[in-house]
């Protein structure tokens, strides 16, 4: 086997999150790994690092400490102002390369992946993606990776001995967030790094983001439909409205183009933790199941006794949708 | 100018919805579970073919896997692709991210002078959506993640692509070659052609490259090229939920959650 670029005698005793922004904010995975890895760094009286890269953005800091950190790697220049793979691999690299922490987490998004994927085969260890758990072993500070499996029902434990970083990509609202009160020490580092022009090749030629941001994991009441309600989401959007809630859906409704990816739930679409689901016309697949499992109560309705969905249920109505959804509008109106 | 070569990594997963576990042994049942193109793979595989209709040139696949891969390959192959290889070797088994990223970069190199590698959004059965960067890493290439649309410009030799990001998209461009990641659902895959049928399940199709032929260090593939190992496995602790079955007409079934639901929502 190949070595990793550092081992585990030159490894610090140091928890890393690398924390991701856009438009000047932290966004909320990183947070939440923050609050995972507080809880971690303390079992181990280890340090909690974040690691932040951009341009003009000392301000962030402070929100990583009331999250949590120790202390913040703060890694500012004119070239990371917008992210590109090749600059953030570039500088994150250099960076661990010098503190050699034990453990790196990165949020499971579209660039935190490309991140992670990079670094580790540039690295030569080991990644562990879309964690649902993280403990570390007392005895031998090993990273135990929680993944779920095949289908769903069965969790895999992952681990590494040798190789290091022990790299762990978590998804947005698998950790919950916890804000500290009481703050170790707040001390901001800037580490030398080296970065040039001629590194960046990425170029962004248009960008449009001030469409609606659609953020399902916030909304304390989530109104779902699967592919039993035909497309109807006009329907849902307006029991949606009379709950205060937000509109979310299956895969297949969204492939479909019924409506926003943003709004898709489960494994491949977002994890939300509402105090209300209701699951409209949909079977209850694993890939969906594990969107809601945290959500205080699920309601289900779905004309198919059979439907798994029901196993995961606390209240269950046996019924077509398109008959109770409307009756059901009329009755809290 | 050399006509365009575009290599597609295609990965065969058993099937999602028939996969079952064990809950004894926590083993997967793997009798009788069919397996298919990873989806999101056909995805990737109708853009290089939408780039070839364009711009001409070849499409490869590229697979790493058992010898039982092979047919799914010449289905890729009857629904349009050029060529297929396999990378197949008992030693390429057990490979994580780190071991599989090695080996299918050593196919591309091996391949030589590739323009464009397209790669789904992620395996339905790994679903870790790492091994794109992972090949972009190996090769030292640029990338473009999650595109539901990429042109080319074969004179400045440039892609560029279309993403979604919160509340928005980007148009994002770097220079050939580069790896691509396509989103899921992003086109309507074509069907297979039973013209090109023949063709393409003929003998000697399908190249099969093994660890020595790929000139693999033994120490970067399978098992041994893979630090991280599976410790263990439990059952996903299932969240206890109360099962209340709320009956009656469709109007009493309204009134009941209706009323059930402003408990529910009293003070949020
Ligand atoms: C790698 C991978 C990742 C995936 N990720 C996700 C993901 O993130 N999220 C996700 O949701 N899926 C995901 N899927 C797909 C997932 O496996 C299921 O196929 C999907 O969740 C099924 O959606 P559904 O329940 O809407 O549709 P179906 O399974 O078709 O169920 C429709 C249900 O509606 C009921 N119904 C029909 N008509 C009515 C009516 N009039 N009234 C009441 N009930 C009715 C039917 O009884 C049926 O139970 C993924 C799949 C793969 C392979
Ligand atoms: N064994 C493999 N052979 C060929 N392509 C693969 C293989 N594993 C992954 N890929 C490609 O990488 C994409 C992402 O896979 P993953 O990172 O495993 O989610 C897939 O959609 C495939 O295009």
């Amino acid at each position: 086997m190949v070595s990793s670029l550092f081992s585990v005698d030159d490894q610090a005793q140091a928890i890393w999150v690398y924390l991701e922004h856009t438009d000047g904010n932290l966004e909320n995975v990183s947070l939440e790994m923050l609050s995972e890895g507080r809880v971690l760094a303390d079992q181990m009286g280890w340090p909690l690092v974040a690691l932040l890269l951009g341009h003009g953005i000392e301000d962030m800091c402070q929100e990583a400490f009331t999250y949590g950190a120790d202390q913040v790697s703060l890694a500012e220049h004119k070239l990371l102002e917008d992210f590109t793979i090749e600059g953030y691999t570039s500088v994150v690299y250099q960076i661990l390369l010098q503190s050699k922490p034990s453990v790196v987490l990165l949020g499971a998004t579209h660039n935190g992946r490309d991140l992670a994927g990079r670094l580790a085969v540039r690295l030569r260890t080991g990644l562990n993606a879309d964690c649902t758990g993280l403990r570390i072993n007392p005895d031998t500070g090993v990273l135990i990776c929680e993944v779920s499996g095949f289908g769903g029902g069965v969790l895999a434990l992952i681990e590494m001995q040798s190789h290091r970083p022990q790299m762990a990509t978590v998804r947005p609202g698998v950790f919950s967030l916890r804000e500290i009160t009481a703050v170790p020490s707040e001390t901001i580092v800037r580490p030398s790094f080296n970065i040039q022009p001629k590194d960046i090749y990425t170029k962004y030629i248009e960008r449009f983001g001030g469409g609606d941001r659609i953020d399902l994991t916030g909304s304390p009441v989530l109104v779902a439909g699967g592919r039993g309600i035909d497309g109807d989401f006009q329907m849902l959007e307006t029991l949606a409205q009379l709950l205060n809630g937000e509109v979310g859906a299956t895969r297949p409704p969204v492939d479909d183009g019924y409506i926003e990816r943003e709004r898709q739930i489960g494994q491949t679409g977002v994890v939300c933790s509402p105090k209300l689901a209701v699951c409209c016309g949909i079977s209850g697949a694993f890939h969906f199941v594990v969107g809601i499992e945290k959500a205080d109560t699920v309601i289900a309705i779905n004309k198919d006794a059979k439907a798994p969905i029901f196993d995961h249920a606390d209240y269950c109505i046996v019924a077509d949708v398109k008959q109770i959804v409307p009756q059901l509008i009329d009755a809290l109106k | 100018m050399h006509p365009l070569n575009i290599i597609v990594c295609l990965k065969v997963v058993p099937k999602s919805e028939e996969i079952m576990v064990n809950t004894e042994t926590m083993a997967i049942i793997r009798e009788g579970v069919r397996s298919e193109i990873n989806p999101p793979d056909m995805n990737a595989l109708e853009m290089a073919l939408t780039l070839k209709d364009r711009y001409g040139g070849q499409v490869a696949l590229l697979s790493m896997g058992p010898a039982s891969f092979e047919n799914y390959l010449r289905v890729g192959l009857s629904v349009g692709a050029d060529h297929a290889y396999l990378l197949s070797d008992p030693l390429f088994a057990g490979a994580d991210t780190l071991a599989t990223t090695y080996t299918l970069a050593q196919g591309i190199i091996k391949l030589g002078g590739v323009d464009v590698v397209l790669c789904g959004e992620e395996s339905a059965d790994g679903a870790t959506g790492q091994v794109p960067a992972g090949i972009a890493e190996w090769l030292n290439i640029g990338q473009l993640s999650m595109l539901s649309n990429l042109e080319l410009d074969l004179t400045r030799r440039v892609g560029r692509g279309r993403r979604d990001i919160k509340g928005g998209y980007e148009i994002v461009e770097v220079p050939l070659p580069c790896v691509v990641s396509v989103q899921t659902a992003c086109n309507e895959p074509r069907f297979i052609n039973f013209e090109r049928n023949p063709w393409a399940f003929s003998d000697a199709r399908v190249i099969t490259w093994n660890a020595a032929d790929l000139e693999a260090n033994f120490e970067c593939i399978g098992l041994r090229g893979s630090p991280t190992i599976v410790t263990g496995l439990a059952e996903a602790d299932d969240r206890d939920r109360r099962h209340e079955y709320i009956e009656g007409t469709a109007h009493e079934i309204a009134q009941k959650l209706a009323a059930l639901l402003e408990n529910l929502l009293e003070g949020v």
